[in-house]
């Protein structure tokens, strides 16, 4: 083998004229059903599997270019917080963890807080990337979550929460604890200010994340095939001693068992957003249904029955 | 008999000296008096050694001893009129966490806590303190309660975490523990949580979000126990006592990372070798914790229990 790939390759390069640099990972395999996915094939499919429809995750980045109108968005940072408040050690240090993180994902903790509109609508949006120890929630993810909270208040907007999460940040020991209060008070802040708090519960929402913000959502929408439980599917196994049954813990179990609104596909979230969000802030529709032609009104002479057009009926 | 735990053993060699001599029938007892109140007092002394710099480790194990009272033994001792509420009108009575109404030093009050339960049938009825959802939305249930009729609510704080079950999960462990916080952050009257044992993750945290947190000396609150940390963090189940380091789970860690209010002393040798003292200090801190809060209207005491939470995590360690 090695003679191939070290005489016979570059011989080969050479004789095609190559020896460019052929981007590797132009081809995935999907975790689901194996098939191998072309890499502009997945993009466009929003990280679908077009052969079997599985859900891959996405980062945060991702996800708020699919969810806002024409990918546009404004990010906003959240205050710096203590960083490593526990001197936290581990096989290696958190300090360590952070900085591979940070380097990995280019941002600095495992949640984004941007705003922008969905159908034209005024947004924020939090999501946790899963590739930034694993969106874990340490004080910085509460943090982010309050800021982008207040910041839905002072816009007057809807706040969209996208968690990725396997649960509360390990190495910020009882912080990350105290952070499933400190973002369920944030929550009711967007709450007691009337404004829509919906949340995209995306694979995995588990463990300290799901205990707290990502179950009280007053729309709860989950994507297709996403783990959502609080505790692991081995930590059961372990207690229980038995298998567990077929699709436990995924989006599809948690709507019959009724702990989610809908299971959406990715393509069609942001129309699904896009009307939730116009109903429950109840704007009108973007233009006016003319009523049906009336026969046997006075006067009109076939003309439709408007009354005040361009102003929107007040009850 | 005492149950004893690994670094117990040179008391756990003088206290079975003591129940020999006991056991001797004879004429000198005056001697064996002498005797055995000497060496009552070499055993004391080894126990304010051992007590007063258990490991984090220890202290895990002096939480979860099996003799350690329980939730049920403090409301029967500072509880009076106690009448238990049940269920959660929405499906079962969870024994994992007991609640109810009763007179806490005179006044009426809410009481709610995590049951661990003694002997094997009490454990398993109890379900070893590890509670479903019925068992959260019970507790939702009763601080509803407390906040129509104005009464404070006190939490006893003793589980090893939600439990983790298919069960639980079919019928939303996490929405519950989430909507008990939730109702914890929101109610308009006091409320107080003491860690008695094992402050153990979600399932602690469901009914410990109060304006004031006590914690009892031995006790540990944690957002993972410490076998859990060692299996995942260092995937050696081995490490244990490494987690529990890492973790800052003792009470003087959480005091000083300004988590909880206070500190509760426990009798020399820990709460279980005198539970009468135990629950007694820790009536006597609940009752001046609730004086404190009061006469204070209803919002400032919501908005300053918001206020305490929104401040978690701007401390670190020095």
């Amino acid at each position: 083998m090695n003679w191939l790939k070290n005489f016979v390759r570059p011989k080969l390069q050479k004789l095609v004229g190559g020896g460019k640099d052929i981007p590797e990972n132009l081809w995935h395999k999907c975790p689901e059903c194996t098939q191998m996915i072309f890499h502009r094939d997945l993009d466009k499919n929003l990280h679908v599997c077009h052969h079997c429809g599985h859900h891959m995750r996405i980062s945060a980045q991702k996800r708020l270019e699919m969810l806002f109108d024409d990918g546009a968005f404004q990010k906003v940072e959240a205050a710096p917080t203590v960083e490593d408040p526990l001197k936290f050690r581990d096989r290696r240090k958190y300090t360590d963890r952070l900085k591979e993180s940070r380097t990995k994902t280019g941002n600095n903790d495992a949640l984004i807080v941007a705003h922008g509109k969905i159908s034209g609508i005024g947004v924020v949006v939090a999501a946790l990337d899963f590739s930034f120890m694993g969106g874990s929630m340490g004080v910085a993810v509460g943090e982010g979550l309050l800021t982008a909270a207040r910041l839905a208040v002072v816009q007057d907007s809807a706040l969209i929460v996208v968690p990725s999460s396997g649960g509360a940040r390990m190495q910020e020991g009882i912080y990350s604890l105290m952070q499933l209060p400190r973002s369920i008070i944030a929550v009711e802040e967007v709450r007691d200010a009337g404004l829509p708090y919906i949340v995209i519960l995306a694979d995995p929402t588990t463990g300290g994340v799901s205990a707290s913000f990502a179950m009280l959502g007053d729309i709860a929408i989950a994507e297709p095939g996403a783990v959502i439980g609080f505790a692991g599917a081995r930590v059961i196994e372990q207690t229980i001693r038995e298998t567990l049954p077929e699709g436990f813990q995924r989006s599809e179990y948690l709507y019959e068992h009724g702990m989610v609104d809908m299971v959406v596909h990715r393509a069609e979230l942001r129309d699904a957003l896009g009307r939730v969000l116009s109903l429950l802030k109840n704007q009108t529709p973007a233009a006016h249904v003319l009523p049906m032609l009336d026969a046997d009104a006075k006067g009109t002479g076939g003309v439709p029955n408007i009354h005040n057009p361009g102003k929107p009926d007040k009850g | 008999m005492h149950s004893y735990l690994d670094f117990e053993k040179p008391i756990a060699e003088l206290e079975g000296k003591i129940e020999e001599l006991r056991h001797l029938t004879g004429s000198a007892e005056i001697n064996i008096a002498e005797e055995v109140s000497k060496l009552q007092g070499k055993i004391d002394k080894l126990l304010v050694q051992a007590y007063s710099k258990l490991t984090p480790w220890q202290k895990t194990q002096v939480a979860r001893h099996h003799d350690r009272p329980h939730a049920l033994e403090y409301v029967t001792a500072l509880i009076d009129d106690f009448t238990p509420l049940a269920g959660d009108r929405q499906f079962a009575e969870d024994s994992a966490v007991i609640g109810g109404l009763g007179r806490f030093k005179g006044n009426s009050v809410v009481v709610l806590g995590h049951e661990k339960g003694s002997g094997t049938e009490g454990r398993l009825k109890h379900n070893f303190g590890m509670a479903r959802p019925e068992g959260y939305r019970k507790a939702q249930r009763l601080m509803m309660l407390a906040d129509r009729f104005a009464l404070p609510v006190i939490t006893l704080i003793d589980t090893p975490g939600a439990y983790p079950g298919v069960d639980a999960e079919a019928r939303g462990q996490a929405e519950a523990i989430a909507r008990s916080i939730e109702t914890c952050v929101g109610l308009r009257v006091p409320i107080v949580s003491v860690i008695i044992g094992e402050g153990g993750s979600g399932g602690a945290m469901a009914l410990a979000a109060a304006n004031t947190i006590l914690m009892q000396e031995h006790a540990i609150y944690s957002v993972i126990s410490p076998e859990g940390c060692a299996s995942i963090l260092w995937r050696d189940s081995e490490k244990n006592e490494d987690a529990a380091n890492a973790l800052k789970l003792t009470a003087d860690d959480l005091l000083e990372l300004g988590v909880i209010d206070k500190i509760i002393s426990e009798p020399i040798g820990g709460a279980h070798r005198n539970k009468q003292a135990a629950i007694a200090t820790v009536g006597t801190t609940i009752e001046d914790a609730l004086a404190e809060l009061s006469g204070i209207d209803g919002s400032i005491l919501k908005t300053r229990r918001r206020e305490k939470f929104l401040e978690m995590g701007s401390k670190g360690l020095s």
